[in-house]
């Protein structure tokens, strides 16, 4: 090693042994790198959601100031949690140690931790779970894999519970079926009994609790930038479409991530909407209460989940509508899938969704009444309702990224694909063990996607910027579509990140390109406002 | 000549060697799973690793390697070790390995009295050509470390970009008339 105080010679930096020693992953105590966490939440966020143990904390702290009985709060935690969810209890049990899974996980692909192997990451919980609820674990300790609670074994379970995203890719390859992705939001969970969760996540929640939405706007905000978008559509289309609000009588009520009303480029796919709304003359309402699709209670517990969706099913039947169309969102198509239905379905007061246009039926959300926009879009295109002009998306080589949530947890697949190739002239695949539902995550997903992580992020979505490469080397990819608010917000990052020139798009962001509307004048920017290559703009 | 030919005779040994230092840079069940798994995507950390390193190696054998062929290889490397748990000189001293390796090579190959006249002339001139590498490393590195700031602060905007325009605190600047 160089002596102190002098530079090391680029001959002794060679000699450096990186390799760190060989230890037993549970006497390798956690290291909190910067650049891999968020920050803890602050206390008004707890507060304002009547979540316990609020109060201001750093996780780069020594001092996390947990209440004096927390390890009894968090074994408590986990007795009821093994009494209520039978998964739960199955998944602590039985993994044999195979290793399917090991590499299976974003986060281990691109950063190279093993404690980010699916298989350790639940062992984390596991030793804990055989310390203190299985005969050998109580008797033989270390020997038969348990351990002890102890703040440093907290610690490393916060760090490395929010280093997962829930993406479920590793389970696909589990020979049992262990789900890491619900081991991950139980371990959150008795995280938040200790007040352990990261401002990034609570921030939404407490805003979406008192306004409905992530960023905490009230609804003449949400109006205006509604108005604001379609002031943008008559600039480019020569058309004022038309919307309304909270309206009752509605035949159907439209939810769509926040994100998409404020942010880019999910503002395009919002514009895209509303194009093809107006085009078809769909009977619909936005409403300012239900106004975020999204929801980061997922990411904190259940109980948080429902409460603010709450807001879903009363506007619908509030305002009378007969069913909800959802937007381009992942997680929240996985609870309004999933979800919905088990805590309040069979929503009865609804009724099963037809589409008005074609007059399909979709069977498949007999329950919970909730249609995503994908399959709405790819049905009006099958009976021939769209007038489309796939040429004015030549200019975009286009490929798609799969989110986690609509493939893994509903098996969304065609549905996208068709649009695009109907939109589209240049579409291209990736890799197949990337796509589909073995899709890599973005790295950014469970409430992971904010700044202070980057460095965590751009590990975890490595594994899908390398596919990414790969298709824009291969056949001049410029272009990643999805249908998730999540992957619009982190994507953007990543690829400028990875492959630099990669844009990135909602589907229905080129549906509004392609739209062909009755009295629109000739066409010369696209979406965002840009020239359309050879449509009268320049290239 | 001498120094080049003697790579060049053992090119994929010597790459292999120095693919393997870089890789046993990361916890030993980790090296493993870079250096064992093949498919390029499920192991995009390994893959880009060897392809950067074989790549590179067939470069700097060179008497004038081509900068304009070598900056993209160091790129594909040091792009992913400056995101990981590598400090700035961790991450670009994979550079050095490659003259120790060779190094060992020779002492294999020759006792003092049969080593080649020339060759250590040879090799010395090797060596800048190699600290050359490492300088650009540095700048690689420095570049994408300034990359993720920017980024950061651009993300931040795009989120609520409509927001910020509506509020007028975003203002496009003027369309040019000339
Ligand atoms: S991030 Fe995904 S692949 Fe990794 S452990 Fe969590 S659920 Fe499994
Ligand atoms: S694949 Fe399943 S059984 Fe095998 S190690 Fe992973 S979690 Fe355990």
């Amino acid at each position: 090693m160089a002596t102190k105080g002098k530079p090391p010679k680029p001959e002794e930096l060679s000699k450096i042994d990186y390799t760190p020693p060989k230890r037993g992953w549970m006497d390798t105590p956690v290291v909190f790198k910067p650049g891999m966490y968020c920050h803890g939440t602050r206390a008004k966020y707890l507060e304002a959601v009547g979540m316990p143990n609020a109060r201001d904390w750093s996780p780069a702290e020594e001092d996390w100031k947990l209440p004096p009985e927390w390890k009894e709060i968090v074994l408590k935690g986990i007795k009821e949690r093994l009494q209520k969810y039978r998964t739960f209890h199955v998944f602590m049990d039985i993994c044999v140690r195979c290793g399917a899974c090991a590499d299976k996980c974003h986060f281990f692909l691109g950063g190279g931790d093993p404690k980010n192997m699916p298989v350790l990451r639940a062992e984390l919980l596991r030793s804990v779970y055989r310390k203190y609820f299985t005969t050998a674990g109580k008797f033989f300790g270390k020997a038969a894999g348990a351990r002890e609670l102890t703040e440093d074994v907290l610690k490393e379970l916060w760090y490395y519970y929010f280093q997962c995203t829930e993406c479920r890719r590793c389970s696909l390859f589990c020979p049992y079926g262990i789900d890491q992705a619900e081991i991950t939001i139980i371990g959150r969970e008795l995280l938040n009994l200790l007040g352990l969760n990261l401002d990034w996540i609570m921030g939404p929640v407490a805003n979406s609790y008192r306004t409905g939405n992530h960023l905490g706007l009230e609804p003449h905000t949400i109006k205006a930038n509604i108005e604001f978008m379609i002031d943008d559509i008559e600039t480019i289309t020569g058309i004022r479409v038309e919307t309304t609000f909270n309206r009752k009588g509605a035949e159907i009520l439209f939810v769509a991530p926040s994100g998409d009303l404020f942010g880019v480029p999910g503002n395009y796919v919002a514009m895209g909407e509303l194009m093809l709304f107006h085009e078809i003359g769909l009977d619909y309402t936005w409403s300012t209460l239900a106004c975020e699709g999204g929801n980061f209670g997922f990411f904190t517990s259940m109980e948080m989940a429902k409460k603010l969706y709450y807001k879903i099913y009363s506007e619908a039947k509030r305002l009378g509508v007969k069913w909800i169309l959802g937007g381009e969102c992942g997680h929240q198509w996985r609870l309004m899938n999933q979800y919905l239905d088990t805590w309040w379905g069979p929503a009865d007061f609804l009724e099963e969704p037809v589409s008005p246009i074609t007059g399909t039926k979709f069977e498949n959300a007999k329950g919970s009444k909730v249609v995503h926009i994908t399959e709405f879009t790819a049905d009006l295109i099958r009976h021939g309702k769209l007038k489309l002009d796939p040429s004015r998306n030549d200019h975009l080589r286009v490929t798609f990224h799969d989110s986690c949530n609509t493939s893994r947890a509903m098996g969304i697949f065609e549905e996208p694909r068709y649009i695009i190739k109907n939109v589209c002239n240049h579409f291209y695949e990736m890799p197949e063990s990337t796509i589909r539902e073995k899709t890599f995550c973005c790295g950014s997903g469970s409430g992971l996607n904010a700044g202070e992580n980057i460095e965590l992020r751009m590990r975890g979505g490595f594994p899908r910027a390398n596919a990414v490469k790969y298709v824009k080397e291969k056949f001049g990819v410029n272009m990643l579509a999805n249908i998730c608010a999540i992957d619009r917000a982190a994507l953007p990052t990543l690829m400028d990140y990875w492959n630099p020139g990669v844009g990135v798009c909602g589907v229905h962001e080129l549906v509004g390109n392609a739209l062909v509307m009755k009295g629109e004048i000739e066409r010369t920017l696209d979406l965002r406002g840009e020239p359309l290559p050879g449509k009268g703009g320049t290239d | 000549m001498l120094l080049k030919d003697f790579l060049l005779e053992r090119k994929s040994s010597l790459s292999a060697k120095w693919f393997e230092r870089v890789v046993e840079t990361y916890p030993s069940e980790t090296a493993k799973f870079l250096k064992n798994q093949k498919d390029p995507f499920g192991n995009p950390v390994g893959s880009t690793i060897l392809q950067g390193i074989d790549n590179l190696f067939n470069q700097i054998i060179e008497d004038e390697p081509d900068t304009e062929k070598i900056l993209p290889l160091l790129d594909s490397i040091i792009r992913i070790r400056a995101i990981q748990d590598f400090s700035a000189s961790e991450a670009v001293a994979f550079i050095f390995y490659i003259k120790d390796i060779i190094r060992q090579e020779f002492e294999r190959t020759y006792t003092n009295s049969n080593y080649p006249a020339g060759l250590r002339e040879e090799f010395s001139r090797f060596e800048a050509k190699v600290d050359r590498l490492a300088l650009l490393s540095f700048d690689i590195y420095m570049r994408c470390r300034e990359k993720i700031y920017e980024l950061k602060a651009q993300e931040v905007k795009n989120m609520t970009y409509r927001l910020l325009q509506q509020a007028k605190l975003i203002v496009e600047s003027p369309e040019r008339s000339d």
